[in-house]
């Protein structure tokens, strides 16, 4: 892939000075715009129909009560979720693959899906517990494997590819522990689990909303801080230590603001596949810039999660296909695509 | 024959050295007790056999590798004590190891040498434009800018590489191996750009080199190891003989004067002639 580098300084007379990437920018912008467009129109999909200009509107708090009730008790939570979701995961897959320097490196093939799924389980199928239980189990499942993966991959600092070699044979092992404790669960209990680890933004409220944007608030500015010394880390490990990054701390603070963002997401969703892994890729076509693209990143899982609920209301009707089916069909399928360019690439 | 520099008196304290150093990886020890000063505004460059530690010498100055024993002192300061970024403005580093990440520009790639200048609310001033474009003029790629690195020959993209160490504009400039895998005219090209560095700008150059003919025409001082100990140390022209070559490599030669520059020039000696030797020996 090919970029020029858009790049520009504004400097203030005082001697402070940020670079900004002028086509970032712009693609950042348009997917903000992307994705309240889609959020707007996801909450006017659905069994009561309410068109765009209604639903804004209501937002403004001048709708009906019968709108306002539809619009910010029903469906505003579930577009939120779905837009802080998709931003935690499009953020988390972009530090992963910028870590792993690979982008098979993002957290669904790293075994950290499988690992929620699992603590989920547990929950599900052995304690049969309340819906905030499985959320909370979920967490832990999801937190558990990231460390693991981390402290098996970990040999003088973690690198590139022993990160995902660990993180797939992590997976393989969470999958099998899943299909045991499907097996071991009775009917009811097993469909509850199934609809679970399809990813589903169903009934998702305000109870789902406040925790990850919470968790949002206080990862995304750390990310943040710390993307500098990342794009650095890009050109090994020796260069940037010559250059003063202190590459293990930056890597480890990314590495578990990634986990803790992809497990809030998990636990609050359930498993959306792909999105961690398609969004970082989409977003740097767009930018057309090396390096992380941490924001756009962000931006786009945002887009795609929601844009993916939408579609998949339009075309089968209100809550009858979960999120998840649609963005792994998609997702996977720019997979088999991204496999094939890599081979021709002979990168793989 | 081993011991300082005549040319450096003992009571000036240089920059960077190492004192007593045990470099080791894992278990595996690669030098013990070694002790190496750098003079100041010197080309220092580092030579032996393979695996005598040379590389790891270097590794160890530029704290890549933590001695097991021993400290490296810069400016009087253990290396490791001290922020991370206040080494990378005194003393750059050019691995072997460097990747281009995909995609990046020559310009892009030699600002990030800026890195250690920045900060959060300083990411790109007019200092770090000005810096980036005299590195580039100075190593001769300032036309290729916009080009990408993975598009360039190796020789172009050891000279961007050595941009992006000089934009850190550090008084030591530590390069391992900076010629390996170039043609000869690279190699030469490369080593006439340290010495013009060195020459121009006063900076303190240290570089393992493999060729013991080129350290002998570029260095103005000269570490010799074999076995992660130091042989020999000083002017090429003090302590470049045959005797030495033959104790540090193993191999018979002749030292004769390099027709172009009158330094020590290595010939090792034929294989016929030295079956000759065997003979009159027996």
């Amino acid at each position: 892939m090919k970029t020029r580098s858009t790049s520009r300084a504004v400097r203030t007379p005082g001697g402070l000075s940020v670079r900004l990437d002028l086509r970032a920018l712009i693609v950042v912008g348009l997917l903000l715009a992307a994705a309240c467009a889609a959020g707007v129109a996801l909450i006017g999909t659905g069994d009561a129909k309410i068109p765009a200009s209604d639903v804004l509107r209501t937002l403004a708090g001048n709708g009906t009560a019968y709108q306002d009730f539809i619009v910010n008790e029903l469906r505003l939570p579930r577009v939120l979720v779905g837009l802080l979701v998709g931003a935690s995961l499009g953020l988390g897959g972009a530090l992963f693959q910028s870590v792993s320097r690979n982008p098979l490196g993002s957290p669904d093939v790293l075994g950290l899906s499988q690992g929620s799924t699992a603590g989920a389980l547990v929950v599900i199928v052995l304690m049969s517990g309340s819906a905030t239980q499985v959320t909370l189990g979920a967490l832990i499942g999801g937190l558990a494997t990231g460390l693991a993966v981390y402290l098996l991959a970990w040999k003088q600092g973690v690198h590139g590819y022993r990160l995902v070699l660990v993180g797939i044979g992590v997976n393989a092992v969470m999958t099998a522990v899943n299909g045991y404790l499907l097996t071991k669960a009775d009917l009811v209990d097993a469909a509850r689990a199934v609809v679970w680890m399809t990813g589903s933004l169903n009934g998702r409220d305000w109870d789902q909303v406040w925790p990850l944007l919470a968790m949002g608030a206080a990862l995304v500015p750390l990310v943040l801080v710390n993307a500098r010394g990342l794009r650095m880390t890009e050109m090994g490990d020796d260069v940037s230590n010559a250059l003063g990054v202190r590459v293990q701390r930056v890597r480890l603070v990314l590495v578990v603001s990634a986990v803790l963002l992809t497990a809030a997401a998990t636990a609050a969703a359930g498993p959306v596949g792909f999105v961690a892994l398609t969004a970082p890729q989409l977003a740097r076509r767009l930018t057309r810039s090396p390096g992380p693209n941490l924001v756009p990143s962000l931006c786009m899982g945002a887009v795609l999660l929601v844009a993916a609920d939408w579609a998949s209301q339009r075309v089968f009707g209100a809550d009858q296909l979960p999120v998840g089916v649609v963005t792994g069909v998609l997702g996977g399928g720019y997979l088999l695509w991204l496999l094939v360019a890599e081979r021709r690439a002979g990168r793989i | 024959m081993s011991g300082a520099n005549p040319n450096t008196p003992r009571s000036t304290v240089n920059r960077l050295s190492a004192e007593n150093v045990t470099l080791a990886y894992d278990q595996r020890i690669i030098a013990e007790q070694l002790s190496v000063e750098i003079p100041d505004n010197s080309f220092t460059v580092i030579v032996g056999p393979n695996a005598c530690g040379k590389s790891t010498l270097l590794r160890s100055l530029s704290r890549m590798l933590k001695p097991s024993r021993g400290r490296v002192l810069l400016d009087g300061q253990v290396i490791q004590s001290m922020p991370a970024k206040k080494v990378a403005r005194t003393l750059g580093l050019l691995p072997q190891s460097a990747v281009a990440p995909d995609g990046i520009t020559v310009a892009d790639l030699v600002g990030r040498g800026r890195y250690p200048h920045q900060g959060l609310l300083r990411q790109w001033s007019a200092e770090d434009e000005r810096v980036v474009q005299e590195s580039m003029h100075r190593t001769g790629v300032a036309e290729l800018a916009e080009r990408y690195v993975d598009e360039l020959s190796g020789g172009q993209r050891q000279r961007v590489w050595i941009a992006m160490a000089l934009a850190q504009q550090t008084p030591l400039l530590l390069l391992d191996e900076p010629t390996t895998y170039l043609d000869i005219q690279h190699q030469i090209d490369v080593l006439d750009l340290c010495a013009e560095l060195h020459e121009t700008q006063g900076r303190t150059l240290v570089a393992v080199l493999h060729d013991l003919n080129h350290a002998a025409r570029y260095a103005t001082h000269l570490i010799a190891l074999r076995g992660g100990r130091v042989v020999a140390e000083g002017a090429p022209n003090d302590i470049v003989t045959a005797e030495l070559v033959e104790e540090v490599f193993g191999l018979r030669c002749q030292v004769i004067d390099d027709p172009e520059t009158g330094t020590p020039l290595i010939v090792p000696a034929a294989r016929k002639a030295r079956t000759r030797t065997e003979a009159a020996a027996s």
